[in-house]
């Protein structure tokens, strides 16, 4: 356990990090790592977030070492997509039972890695450490060092019980993971100066896949994405990329600026979501490679690129403009998508009439003051009861926000939209942006909402007025 | 007779099994004013919660005691009398349900021992009743925890009356995990039709049958009140459905003196059968016409589906009071149970019409269900249906990739009959027609045995 409190104090401690960098000495060390309340808190385990962030890798077994309760409950919930292998979809876990609180646990994991890797075959197990196993003091590393060297397969321990914090610590030391026991262990075959990380990018209902044509058109690589639709090999190879891009602005800084540290790979922060967003992220991913020596004329054909793909977007968008313009939006996302939703919906004509910052860092939250001027407000923490009360009072026409608040628009008779990991549409790139933006107009044009709204015949004075001028 | 088989693998692949606090926290959400507590790390909660709301498609009242590694160290008191201060200042609920989890039953937390504290320290808290119920998540399943938590209100909540004074329409009923919204709205109309008064513990039906409250609510949306689980003591019958109900049904008894009646299941003619009968007799009240007319068009039913359904291989994987309802009635409708694979120890197990039962996962499921015409689980079971290429129903929980699980009604005659179309129906979509090939002596075939391909 004492390595992990060193681990996860260092994962706090974050140079790249600004919003920890802005903070004095003291309130630095104790981290970002805020104290849950009970009875009052929302939102996953550090296990949770470091299944998030590494799941996606497609052709390893991910295992899970714990009761049933981390694994049975949760598996086959979360949206990233795969180009090829499924393996990533089988769940594993070692379903500890009381046998293995009295004796300990070790032994049957090792058992369990053994199995995983003689009937699938995985490219490498993923081991993660759950709370009972932690406590009942399972040596994890140890195991998977040993299954490791006799079954001649990696065996990547990644010890994150639920207890030592969110899932966003859980990201991050999911991140720590792989710079500790994958990147940087096997050499690619060749090498590109076109070749880049995406970081931070889950894939999440195939959302690479929205940028990647783009890329592949310009001749750049992605040589891993760490980790949507990823092969273990290619994160294992990724210390080779000359630039990297960092999608979601909290959850995987460390892996980013490890990697310059390490590898001396530059990276940039962007985003693929809204118009401007995706131009600039291709445009710098651009910029970066020209700097680390790829031909100039990169620059150029990337330009060409995003002027014909703009055009193409609006093209498509423009028809719902007329529906959308002056609708008000209340936005509820985590982190780095407050902003770059903002900015993207504000280019259709929708109106910002709130959004919450609870997980923005405070240069988010001056970035979306710059973008939504007076008109809107920020929430730290709405509860629902406000929220529901804001939505009943029609205060504004949709609301976008994760599977958690949508039955509190949905309740009041509101239109919703799902912008979270669960949703079932892409929303990156151009083609997300078209896809988003006819999403809203196809709830907010809906007719049930008309018909919903409507009273009940028994609370309608007037049907009843009529009803008995027919009886009569 | 069945042999139960303990699947020995080190590694569950694919599981079928949820864990025992969340069943619990669900039973609780069958009380109007609940809100379950996990007491655990905060993703216990999180994870349940997320399972839920995919399920049901609902606002889930769900809170966490949110242990961080130094509390499972000092222990949870702290973080138990917070959350218990802070649900009660945020959702000002009737009921508070707090579930145990794997790590609380490590450190070993006297969940019970702490609430006599805490009601000590917080007269405030007096009108809030708490019940706490043990389920670490490394012992039973989904259906044991749900069991418990309806146990645990039966001990703490209802009240021995004082002296005899029964009355004579009311009857509690005590639904197993496995009855959804649908299925207890169906009973209800049941019992009410023979003038009875009837009481669900937990009552799903009013708080997560899916419906619009007229204001925004932190706590449960509906569901039996407090006031009526006190008086189940003065109920003259309980009727308990599935074998997972006998203990809460025994506990009743024991506290109030209410006999009590255990259904296995209410699928199927004889079973409805059965019901009907001891309804008629309970109450004195002849079967009424509109029970006549859905057993007549139940039979009409298995008469026009039985063609369908007779020597069909069907593979079922479920908890095992709703394996033994849908194996029992599959089998009933000239069915093969190819496969029957369930979660946990139940009495039921062994009487399950199948050669052998296994306590296992959906990888055991999905080896044994080869060949089968019909795979029946959870949403857990499409990675397995896809690769098999084997028609699917979904039943249980969770069912998250399809709309109304929670009006998923299968008991009673009607909801039988309905049961018989929707599955009839599968068959018969799933028909091959004949090519020039269909008859070609055995020589020129292949085996028909899928090997189970992995592919990454």
């Amino acid at each position: 356990m004492s390595d992990l409190r060193v681990k996860v104090q260092q994962v706090f401690d974050e140079p790249g990090c600004a919003a920890n960098q802005a903070k004095p000495t003291r309130d630095r060390k104790k981290g970002c790592n805020k104290l849950l309340a009970p009875g009052a808190a929302a939102g996953g385990c550090a296990f949770d977030g470091a299944k998030i962030a590494l799941q996606p890798i497609t052709d390893v077994a991910h295992l899970v070492h714990g009761p049933i309760a981390c694994e049975g409950n949760s598996w086959d919930g979360r949206g990233s997509k795969s180009s090829g292998s499924q393996l990533y979809r089988t769940s594993f876990t070692t379903n500890m039972t009381e046998q293995d609180i009295v004796f300990g646990g070790e032994k049957h994991l090792y058992k369990a890695i053994k199995e995983v890797v003689e009937k699938y075959n995985p490219a490498a197990v993923f081991v993660y450490q759950t709370c009972v196993p932690a406590m009942i003091g399972d040596d994890l590393e140890t195991v998977c060092k040993a299954a490791g060297k006799k079954l001649g397969k990696p065996v990547i321990p990644v010890n994150v019980p639920g207890f030592v914090g969110s899932k966003n610590l859980g990201n991050k030391l999911a991140g720590e993971a792989l710079l500790d026991y994958v990147i940087g262990t096997e050499e690619p075959e060749e090498t590109t100066p076109y070749d880049i990380n995406i970081i931070g990018e889950y894939n999440l209902s195939g959302e690479l896949w929205q940028v990647k044509p783009l890329l592949d058109e310009l001749g750049i690589r992605i040589l891993a994405c760490i980790s949507g639709d990823s092969k273990y090999h290619e994160i294992a190879r990724s210390h080779r990329a000359r630039a990297a891009m960092m999608v979601c602005s909290k959850a995987m800084i460390n892996v980013a600026r490890k990697m310059e540290e390490r590898y001396g790979i530059p990276y940039f922060e962007g985003s693929f979501y809204g118009i401007g967003d995706m131009s600039d992220s291709l445009r710098k991913i651009a910029q970066l490679l020209v700097d680390r020596g790829a031909p100039a004329d990169l620059l150029v054909r990337t330009e060409v690129v995003i002027e014909r793909e703009e055009a193409r977007a609006w093209q498509r968008i423009a028809p719902c403009r007329p529906r959308l313009l002056g609708k008000r939006v209340l936005l509820f996302t985590g982190g780095v998508k407050s902003w770059s939703v903002v900015a993207a919906l504000q280019e259709t004509g929708l109106v910002l009439t709130g959004t919450s910052v609870k997980k923005s860092t405070p240069g988010d939250k001056e970035r979306i003051k710059e973008l939504m001027k007076d008109d809107a407000h920020m929430f730290d923490d709405l509860k629902p009861r406000e929220m529901y009360k804001m939505l009943k009072e029609a205060r504004a026409d949709i609301m976008l926000s994760g599977g958690r608040t949508q039955f509190v628009a949905l309740k009041a008779k509101m239109p919703w939209l799902d912008i979270n990991q669960e949703r079932h549409h892409a929303y990156a790139g151009y083609e997300g942006m078209v896809a988003l933006v006819r999403e809203i107009d196809k709830a907010l044009s809906n007719p049930i909402w008309e018909q919903i709204r409507r009273p009940a015949p028994w609370e309608n004075v007037a049907m009843d007025d009529e009803l008995a001028i027919h009886i009569a | 007779m069945a042999k139960v088989i303990v699947s020995q693998k080190q590694c569950t692949v694919n599981p079928l099994k949820m864990s025992q606090p969340i069943g619990a926290a669900l039973a609780f959400m069958g009380v109007e004013g609940s809100m379950p507590l996990l007491h655990g790390s905060q993703g216990c909660t999180s994870f349940g919660l997320v399972l839920f709301v995919r399920h049901f498609r609902e606002a889930i009242p769900m809170q966490t005691t949110a242990m961080s590694e130094v509390a499972t160290v000092l222990g949870g008191f702290d973080n138990v009398e917070q959350a218990i201060v802070n649900i009660a200042n945020r959702a000002n609920p009737g009921l508070i349900g707090i579930c145990t989890t794997g790590v609380a039953e490590i450190k070993g937390d006297d969940l019970n021992g702490f609430l006599k504290l805490i009601r000590a320290g917080h007269p405030e808290l007096g009108h809030i009743a708490l019940v706490d119920v043990s389920t670490p998540d490394f012992e039973g399943a989904f259906q044991d925890g749900w069991a418990a938590a309806v146990t645990r209100m039966v001990e703490e909540l209802v009240e021995t009356p004082a002296m005899e004074t029964r009355l004579s329409r009311r009857v509690n009923i005590l639904p197993g995990c496995h009855l959804t919204p649908g299925d207890i709205d169906e009973l209800r109309d049941i019992f009410e039709a023979f003038s009875l008064d009837p009481f669900f513990l937990p009552d799903l039906s009013g708080s997560l049958d899916g419906h619009i409250p007229a204001e925004f609510t932190p706590t449960t949306l509906g569901g039996i009140s407090l006031e009526n689980i006190r008086r189940m003591g003065s109920a003259r019958w309980t009727v308990a459905i599935g074998e997972q109900m006998r203990g809460a049904a025994i506990t009743l008894e024991h506290r109030t003196g209410v006999p009590y009646k255990l259904f296995e299941r209410l699928t199927g003619l004889a079973a409805n059968d059965e019901l009907m009968g001891f309804l008629s007799q309970m109450s004195g009240v002849p079967v009424p016409r509109k029970y006549r007319r859905q057993r007549s068009q139940l039979i009409d039913a298995m008469l026009d589906g039985h063609f369908h359904f007779g020597g069909k291989k069907v593979a079922v994987a479920a908890e095992p009071d709703l394996l033994g309802t849908l194996a029992n009635w599959v089998q009933e409708m000239g069915c093969e149970v190819q496969a029957a694979v369930t979660t946990t120890a139940s009495p039921l197990l062994e009487h399950i019409p199948a050669e052998e039962v296994v306590i296992g996962d959906l990888e055991d499921f999905e080896l044994r269900a080869t060949g089968a015409n019909l795979i029946v689980t959870h949403s857990h079971g499409r990675q397995a249906a896809e690769r098999l290429g084997i028609p699917f129903l979904r039943i249980g929980i969770p069912v998250f990739d399809r709309l109304g699980a929670g009006q998923q009604t299968i008991v009673g005659y009607r909801g039988t009959r309905d049961l018989i179309f929707t599955v009839g129906n599968m068959f018969l979509a799933s028909g091959h027609e004949p090519t020039p090939e269909t008859w070609l002596p055995p020589a020129h075939n292949s085996s028909p045995l899928v090997s189970l391909h992995v592919t990454h």
